[in-house]
């Protein structure tokens, strides 16, 4: 198609050069000449194209660095003094780094797998259709453009249901885990909050679940935020002990964002259900990751987020239990759609992505918790080969994909400074951002200075050896490297209490 | 029922889903492709019922219609080089 438009193209800016008289004796036989083009000649015009579009990803490094620099600056002068020479060395220790590397490329390794995963190439193969033809609006039923969309969805909603053992009317499509979360903790409390009004969750939660209860607070529930062990277990005699007459909610997340650990889910739903209490479970970080079973974990309700499982980002689902059947009162008030609980619009091409993303998870289980286990086990090996670290939360109950190390007398964010060839995160993506220490790694009994100090990584199936490699390497060099320089290092030399300092940026 | 394919079809299978594994732009998916292709093409290779080889040899190609898409997205949306890839180890450029 595109080469005959090039062709016929070309030749009426000919025809337009000639002569009129010729241009009519030329026109009549217009059908003829284009025939003499050959495919060759057209297949070289379109050729000169190139189809490949870069997205530059230096410039977005370079204006972060600045940015950093300038909040930096602004928390107090003693601190920036520190971050800046800190910042400088870094920088020395990076330079050095590059240097080693001529030949290599510059955009950095991606190792924060728990803020999201890349999109799986054959989820995308799977939604490329929506935006090229499959528009029809899956709850219009009177046409074929509305029931062929519908049946993607509800094929996507199978693939979904099934990796927990669900049926696929208990899943409702949302937003994501923040929204699930927040439909669970502010829908069931609200449902119930004639007879009941309390609601358990644990310290380590996700910050939507502490902010949501947070917010149920103030509508007037009490609500028991439950301590962890310095593995990051909860206590079960402790949730036991908590439950009362009263209490509509348990919300124990599965696996932990920030390091990596796995609750006692069964353990918990066995509670739960003695007590006839509902027990949700944000699965954002376990699910597909872990093997999950709602009947047998006695689970009923369960949130899940598409991009941590290379789908794609903005849809998650909720899992709510319909036999004995689990009541909420939605967020948003519609048309009704997704049985009642979440009314709007669904997004086909997400749905559709998820669901492929979520069949996958499925397929390439076991692969892939081969290798993200064989990569972990390295990693952790050669990050505490290193003197002074430490893997946070239980070393049993985990998920090897997400590790989560303190350096001590390195502080976490010059660390990440001096890593700008290594996409990391110092915690949760939402508290990454300011100086505060991590809430999870306090929870956990550990002191600010080497909450301050500790680093998440991520493993996931697109990782490679040769990444690891790299990071054991690059890590275990500039930890050496900050330490010789640290001011807190230096500090502990002098016999100065570190516990004695106040950490500004709150 | 799918017809059982030969030993050549499916060797030649096999190439073509190292080839255009190889062929991605992006380093992690190639890596990746690279890695489950063998994974699974030796993970099957003693399976001897035929009727299984030939439901399998059906899927594969349809994967591998999904590979040669989506390794043509990859050399269309490109970005900056890791820092762990040399100019050279760039797989196969263009198809
Ligand atoms: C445990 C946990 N819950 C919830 C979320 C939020 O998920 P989403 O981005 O889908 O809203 C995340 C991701 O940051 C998470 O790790």
């Amino acid at each position: 198609m595109l080469r005959r438009t090039v062709a016929s193209g070309s030749s009426m800016m000919r025809m337009a050069k000639l002569p009129l008289s010729s241009r009519t004796a030329l026109a009549s036989a217009t059908t003829l000449p284009r025939r003499h083009y050959s495919p060759a000649a057209a297949v070289k015009l379109t050729n000169d194209i190139s189809l490949e579009t870069h997205t530059d990803t230096q410039m977005a490094s370079r204006d972060q660095a600045a940015a950093r620099a300038e909040a930096s600056a602004g928390s107090s002068a003693k601190a920036a003094a520190i971050i800046d020479e800190i910042d400088t060395s870094g920088r020395t220790a990076l330079n050095a780094a590059y240097q080693e590397n001529t030949g290599f490329g510059t955009r950095p390794i991606y190792m924060d797998m728990q803020a999201t995963t890349p999109t799986d190439p054959r989820v995308l193969d799977t939604m490329l259709k929506f935006f090229t033809g499959l528009y029809g609006n899956p709850h219009s039923n009177t046409h074929s453009y509305g029931w062929e969309t519908n049946k993607e969805v509800e094929t996507a909603r199978d693939h979904i249901a099934k990796l927990i053992g669900a049926d696929s009317k208990e899943i409702v499509f949302t937003s994501g885990a923040t929204e699930s979360n927040n439909m669970v903790v502010k829908g069931v409390a609200r449902f119930y909050k004639k007879t009941k009004k309390h609601i358990i969750t644990t310290r380590t939660e996700h910050k939507c679940v502490l902010e949501a209860a947070r917010a149920m607070i103030n509508e007037g529930f009490e609500v028991t935020f439950l301590p962890v062990d310095e593995a990051g277990l909860v206590d079960l005699k402790e949730l036991e002990a908590a439950i009362r007459p009263d209490t509509c909610l348990v919300s124990v997340m599965a696996v932990n964002n920030e390091i990596g650990v796995i609750q006692p889910l069964k353990e918990i739903g066995q509670i739960c259900k003695k007590h006839k209490v509902y027990f949700h479970t944000d699965a954002a970080q376990a699910y597909g990751k872990i093997k999950l079973d709602v009947n047998e974990m006695n689970i009923d309700l369960l949130s899940i987020s598409s991009h941590k499982i290379y789908g794609p980002k903005g849809i998650g689902a909720l899992y709510v239990r319909r036999r004995p059947r689990v009541r909420l009162e939605p967020l948003f008030s519609g048309g009704g759609q997704e049985r009642g609980l979440r009314s709007g619009t669904l997004a086909p091409p997400l749905v559709a992505g998820f669901g492929e993303a979520a069949r996958l998870m499925h397929q390439e289980f076991e692969s892939d918790q081969a290798h993200i286990k064989r990569l972990s086990d390295k990693l952790v090996k050669g990050l505490l080969a290193n003197d002074h670290t430490n893997l946070n939360g239980s070393a049993s109950h985990r998920y090897p994909g997400c590790i989560n190390v303190s350096f001590a007398y390195v502080e976490g964010e010059s660390l990440l400074m001096a890593l700008r060839d290594i996409a990391l995160s110092s915690g949760s993506a939402c508290t990454s951002a300011s100086l505060e220490p991590s809430y999870v790694l306090h929870a956990l009994g550990r002191d600010d200075a080497l909450a301050h100090s500790s680093i998440r990584f991520g493993i996931g199936r697109f990782t490679t050896e040769r990444e690891v490699d790299y990071v054991i390497k690059a890590i275990s060099e500039r930890v050496e490297f900050l330490r010789s320089i640290s001011p807190l290092w230096e500090m502990v030399q002098e016999g100065i209490d570190l516990d004695s300092i106040e950490w500004s940026g709150h | 029922m799918p017809a059982t394919p030969s030993r050549l079809q499916v060797l030649s299978l096999y190439k073509q889903f190292i080839r255009n594994s190889n062929q991605f732009n992006n380093f992690n998916f190639r890596e990746y492709f690279l890695r489950i292709s063998r994974e699974k093409f030796k993970e099957n290779a003693p399976i001897q019922d035929k009727e299984k080889v030939a439901k399998l040899y059906e899927a594969a190609q349809r994967d591998l219609g999904v590979l040669k898409r989506q390794k043509l997205i990859s050399q269309m949306y490109t970005f900056d080089k890791l820092v762990v890839e040399s100019a050279k180890d760039q797989g196969d450029s263009r198809s």
